[in-house]
C-alpha cells in the first residue's frame, strides 16, 4: 500500500475517534435472525473509536475490520484491544465492523479485506493503539470527574481507579464521557514485557454461540416473507444457455419464478426444498461451443509439453546448465502433478439480501472482501455504493473462496435478486454441487524438477519448472505460481526456477496457502529424495542448508526434538519431514506413517513447529495448526476435483470429494517458538509442510515417491 | 398432515410430504442451529436426535416421521448435553463453527448410549461428521473430557 493510503486510513481512524457522538436510544432490534447481525454492532454503545464501543453494562465491543470465519480475529483482535485498554477479558465482545474500504481497510492491502493470513500482523498495532486510545480516554473521563489529574489514575482489569481519593469505577460509568474526550494524538503502548494478555490462552469470545446453535451464519437468516433462489449451473466450464424448458419446475408446490440469469437458470420459492425441487425439474440445454472440453488427463499432458519451452523466468542464481555438465555428476529428475482442488467450506456460498423503506438494500454475507462485494452489487443492483450496506457475517469456513476480486458470487447473488421486483427479501444459496462444480479452484500444476548431485555428494544445482494457471491472471511472471520455489531457502548455488501461465476457462483461485499448496510439496519431497540419494538425514541435510535461515532452522530442530527424531519409529512405521515458511511464519512438522487399511498412508503423529514472531494468542495458533494440518492432509490423500474425457465435471458431493474425518486425524502436538519478531499469520502456514511430509515418510516406508496426487489414486490405480 | 414433536412441542407440517425434515426445521420452525452442509447425508452437519437416536435430518423425509421425537440442538438437554457442551467450550474446540451443531448432537449422542467410549467408538459415532476446519482432534479430546467429567 502507499504512504497516501496510510495517510487516507490514519486521517479516517482519527476521525473515528474524535467524533463527538453521543449515546444513541437503541431501536427496538429484532432477533439476528430475522434481520442478520447488523455490522458494527450494538447502535447504542458509545464509540471511542471505529474500532472500540464501550456499554454503561461495561462491556467493551471491538468491531472486527476481519471476517471471522474459524480463523479467530474476533478473539485476536479483542485481545490486542484489551490488552492496551487493560480490560478484563470477560468483558470483551467482538462484531464484524462495517463495510469501508478506508476506515476499515486492511493495512497490508488498502482496501478492507482478510487473507494472506494478514489479520493479526497488519493489526497489531492498529487495534493496540485502538485500545490505547479508549483507555486515555476513558481516564480523562475519570479525571474530569472526579476533578484528580489524569497521571494519578490507574485501570487494571477493567477498573479504574483514583487511590489517593479512594474513587474506583468500571468502565460502563464514563462511557459516555469518554466519547466525547479528545483522543490522545499519540496513544502511549505497553513495552511487551508488561504484556498480562497477550501471549496467554484466553477463551475464544465465539465459542459459545458455536456450541450452543445460537451463532447466526448468513444461512441462518430468515425474515418473513423470504425468497430462496438457487441457480442452476452447467456441468462444464465455460457452458451457456442454449433452451430450456421450466414447465415442470412452475409446477413444484412452492416454486415462484423461474427467470434466466446471466450464469444460469434461477428458480425461486417460498422454502428451500421447493427451490431445489424446482431446480431438479428444469429442463436446460447448454452450449458447449466456449466450453472447456479437455479432460485433466489431456490438460495434463499439455501442461507437461511446456516443460522443455522457455518460460518466464523468476529465479536464475549461477548456472545451472553448467553445472549439470560438470564431469561425475549424478542427475536427478521428478514430474509431479497437482490436481484442481475445491475449497469446500462447509458453508456454501450464500447471500441475502433485504430492501430497506428508501429503496436501499442490505446484504448479508461472509464476506471476505466486503468493499469489492459492495461496489459489485451496487453496479448490478443500479444503486448508489452509499445505498447498498454489506453487512459481514459469521461464515462457516472459506480457505480463500471467500475473497473474490470481481465478486463473481455476489455478481451471480445480486443479479439473481435483481431480476425480481425486490419485495420480497431473498437468500441466493449454492448447494455442496455448486460448490463442488464451481471452479474458483486452486489450480493444477505440473511441476518439473532436476537436481544435480556432485562427486562428492553435494546438491549443486536445482532447476524446476512449474506450468499452470495464474491466480492473478497475469501475462507475465505470477509470484503465486513460484513462490516457495524461487526463493528455495535451502544453499544451492545454482538455482533456476521458471513459470508458464496456462490460459483456461475454469477460473482460478488462491486456496489455503496459495502457492505454497504445491512448491512446499515439489521442493520438500525433492530435496528429501535428494538427500536420500546422497545418504544424509533428512533433518541433517536440511539443517547443513539452511545455514542463513535461523527461523526454518528454528522449527525444524524443534520438531525434530519433539518428535525425538534419532529414535527409530516404530515397527512398520516410518517418519517424514517438511519444513516451509509461507506468509512470513515458519512450520516444521514431522509426522510418523503407516500402511494403512485402503493401502493409503495412515497418518499416526503429527509434531509440529511454529514461529509466528510474538504469539498473541497461543491456543489460537495451535488450533490454526491443527486445523491446517487436517486440511492440508485431507487434500493430498483424497482430493481432487477432475475433469472427465469431454470436459464434464465429475465430482460433486463429499461422497467423491472426500474430506478428512476424525477416524483419518492423526494426533497432534503443537509448539510455538518463543520470539519477539513481529506477529505474523497462522491461518494458512499450517497447511503447506504436511503433504510433502507424508510423502517423505511413504517413500521411505515403500520405496515408492509420490508423483501425482491425491495420493489415493496412486495406491488404487 | 404430518405430526411430531419437536423440542417437547407437538408440531404439524402440512405441505410437500417429500420435504425433508432439515428445511421443516429451518424453513419452517425457523430453528436454525441445524445446518445444511450437503443434502446427501454425507457431512452430519444436520444431525438431530429422532426418537433419541442421531439422524441425518437433510435426507429424512417429513412424511417418515409421524408420531416421532424430534430434538435439535436448540433443545438437547439433559446431562450429556450440559457435558459436552462444557467440554466444547472447555476446549474452544470450534473455530469457523458451522458443523458444530451437528457434532455436539452426534457426541450427545454417542455418550447416551456409550457413556464411557474409546477412541474407536469415537471414530465409529463421528466419522459421519465432517469438520472442513478439522477440528477433530479437540473434539475426539472433548468426548474424552465430557466422559469423564460425568463419572464423578
Amino acid at each position: 500500500m502507499t504512504i497516501q493510503d496510510i495517510n487516507t486510513t490514519r486521517r479516517a481512524f482519527l476521525a473515528g475517534s474524535g467524533l463527538v457522538i453521543g449515546v444513541a436510544i437503541a431501536p427496538k432490534m429484532l432477533s439476528a435472525a430475522q434481520t442478520g447481525v447488523h455490522a458494527g454492532g450494538d447502535p447504542a454503545l458509545a464509540p471511542m473509536n471505529a474500532f472500540v464501543k464501550i456499554g454503561t453494562d461495561d462491556t467493551v465491543t471491538v468491531l472486527s475490520k476481519h471476517i471471522e470465519f474459524g480463523q479467530g480475529p474476533f478473539t485476536g483482535l479483542a485481545t490486542l484491544v484489551a490488552e492496551e485498554l487493560d480490560a478484563d477479558w470477560s468483558q470483551m465482545r467482538a462484531v464484524h465492523s462495517p463495510t469501508d474500504n478506508k476506515v476499515y481497510a486492511n493495512l497490508s492491502f488498502g482496501l478492507q479485506g482478510t487473507g494472506g493470513s494478514s489479520a493479526i500482523a497488519n493489526s497489531y498495532e492498529q487495534m493496540r493503539k485502538a485500545g490505547a486510545t479508549a483507555r486515555a480516554m476513558l481516564v480523562a473521563a475519570a479525571a474530569e470527574d472526579w476533578k484528580v489529574p489524569a497521571s494519578e489514575i490507574t485501570v487494571q482489569k477493567g477498573r479504574i481507579k483514583h487511590a489517593a481519593s479512594n474513587k474506583e469505577s468500571g468502565f460502563g460509568a464514563f462511557a459516555e464521557k469518554a466519547a466525547r474526550q479528545a483522543p490522545p494524538a499519540e496513544p502511549k503502548l505497553k513495552d511487551p514485557k508488561d504484556f498480562v494478555l497477550i501471549g496467554t490462552d484466553l477463551p475464544k469470545l465465539d465459542t459459545h454461540g458455536k456450541t450452543n446453535g445460537t451463532a447466526i451464519f448468513t444461512l441462518d437468516i430468515t425474515p418473513d416473507n423470504l425468497l430462496i433462489a438457487v441457480v442452476a449451473h452447467p456441468e462444464h466450464f465455460g457452458a451457456t444457455v442454449k433452451s430450456f424448458d421450466d414447465a415442470e419446475a412452475r409446477k413444484v408446490q412452492g416454486v415462484v419464478d423461474v427467470k434466466q440469469v446471466p450464469s444460469g437458470i434461477a428458480v425461486y420459492a417460498d422454502n428451500t426444498f421447493a427451490a431445489l425441487k424446482g431446480r431438479d425439474a428444469l429442463s436446460i440445454e447448454w452450449d458447449l461451443s466456449k466450453a472447456e472440453t479437455r479432460s485433466s488427463e489431456e490438460l495434463s499432458a499439455d501442461y507437461r509439453k511446456l516443460f522443455g519451452e522457455k518460460g518466464l523466468e523468476a529465479t536464475n542464481n549461477g548456472n545451472v546448465d553448467d553445472a549439470f555438465k560438470a564431469p561425475g555428476l549424478q542427475a536427478v529428475e521428478a514430474e509431479i502433478v497437482f490436481p484442481f482442488l475445491a475449497h469446500a467450506p462447509m458453508e456454501p456460498l450464500d447471500a441475502v439480501f433485504i430492501k430497506a423503506q428508501d429503496g436501499s438494500v442490505d446484504i448479508y454475507n461472509g464476506a471476505q472482501f466486503p468493499g469489492i462485494d459492495q461496489s459489485v452489487a451496487a453496479k448490478v443492483l443500479g444503486l448508489d455504493e452509499a445505498k447498498v450496506r454489506v453487512n459481514t457475517q459469521l461464515a462457516g469456513g472459506s480457505f480463500g473462496r471467500k475473497a473474490q476480486f470481481g465478486s463473481p458470487y455476489i455478481q451471480e447473488a445480486a443479479a439473481v435478486y435483481a431480476a425480481t421486483d425486490r419485495s420480497r427479501p431473498l437468500k441466493h444459496m449454492w448447494t455442496r454441487e455448486d460448490d463442488i462444480r464451481g471452479g474458483f479452484y486452486r489450480p493444477m500444476y505440473a511441476h518439473r524438477m532436476r537436481g544435480a548431485i556432485n562427486a562428492q555428494g553435494q546438491i549443486t544445482a536445482w532447476e524446476q519448472v512449474i506450468v499452470g494457471q495464474s491466480i492473478m491472471g497475469k501475462a507475465d511472471l505470477d509470484e503465486s505460481s513460484v513462490e516457495g520455489a524461487s526463493n528455495l531457502p535451502y544453499a544451492i548455488p545454482n538455482l533456476k526456477v521458471s513459470a508458464h501461465n496456462v490460459q483456461l476457462s475454469i477460473p482460478p483461485l488462491w486456496w489455503r496457502s496459495v502457492g505454497h499448496t504445491h512448491t512446499g510439496f515439489a521442493v520438500e519431497t525433492f530435496v528429501d529424495e535428494l538427500f536420500q540419494k546422497i545418504g544424509k538425514d533428512p533433518v541433517e541435510g536440511r539443517l547443513a542448508l539452511l545455514g542463513e535461515k535461523p527461523r526454518h532452522a528454528g522449527v525444524l530442530r524443534k520438531a525434530a526434538e519433539m518428535a525425538n527424531w534419532g529414535s527409530p519409529a516404530p515397527e512398520g512405521r516410518a517418519r517424514g519431514v517438511a519444513v516451509v515458511e509461507s506468509f512470513g511464519s515458519f512450520v516444521g512438522q514431522i509426522v510418523e506413517v503407516s500402511i494403512g487399511p485402503e493401502g493409503a498412508p495412515r497418518v499416526h503423529k503429527v509434531w509440529c513447529a511454529v514461529d509466528c514472531g510474538v504469539a498473541v494468542n497461543p491456543n489460537v495458533i495451535k488450533a490454526q495448526m491443527e486445523g491446517g494440518i487436517g486440511y492440508g492432509l485431507g487434500a493430498v490423500l483424497f482430493d481432487a476435483v477432475t475433469l472427465a474425457k469431454g470436459g464434464k465435471i465429475v465430482q460433486s458431493n463429499f461422497h467423491d470429494y472426500r474430506s478428512i474425518r476424525i477416524n483419518e486425524m492423526p494426533d497432534v502436538a503443537v509448539e510455538i517458538i518463543k520470539s519477539s519478531e513481529k506477529p505474523s499469520g497462522v491461518g494458512e502456514p499450517g497447511v503447506p509442510p504436511v503433504g510433502p511430509a507424508v510423502a517423505n515418510a511413504w517413500r521411505r516406508l515403500t520405496g515408492a515417491p509420490v508423483r501425482q496426487l491425491p495420493i489415493v489414486n496412486i495406491v488404487s490405480s | 398432515m404430518v405430526t411430531f414433536t419437536l423440542n417437547g412441542q407437538e408440531r404439524t407440517f402440512d405441505g410437500d410430504p417429500d420435504t425433508p425434515l432439515l428445511w421443516v426445521i429451518r424453513d419452517f420452525e425457523k430453528l436454525t442451529g441445524t445446518k445444511y452442509g450437503c443434502g446427501v447425508a454425507q457431512c452430519g452437519a444436520c444431525t438431530v436426535h429422532l426418537d433419541g437416536m442421531p439422524r441425518r435430518s437433510c435426507i429424512t423425509p417429513i412424511a417418515t416421521i409421524e408420531g416421532s421425537d424430534v430434538v435439535t440442538i436448540e433443545g438437547v438437554s439433559g446431562k450429556e448435553a450440559d457435558a459436552v457442551k462444557t467440554a466444547w467450550a472447555g476446549l474452544d474446540v470450534p473455530q469457523c463453527g458451522y458443523c458444530q451443531s451437528g457434532q455436539v448432537m452426534s457426541a450427545v449422542a454417542l455418550l447416551q448410549m456409550v457413556p464411557k467410549p474409546t477412541d474407536d467408538d469415537i471414530d465409529g459415532a463421528m466419522t459421519g461428521n465432517i469438520c472442513r476446519c478439522a477440528t477433530y482432534h479437540r473434539i475426539r479430546a472433548a468426548i474424552h473430557n465430557a466422559a469423564n467429567s460425568m463419572e464423578g
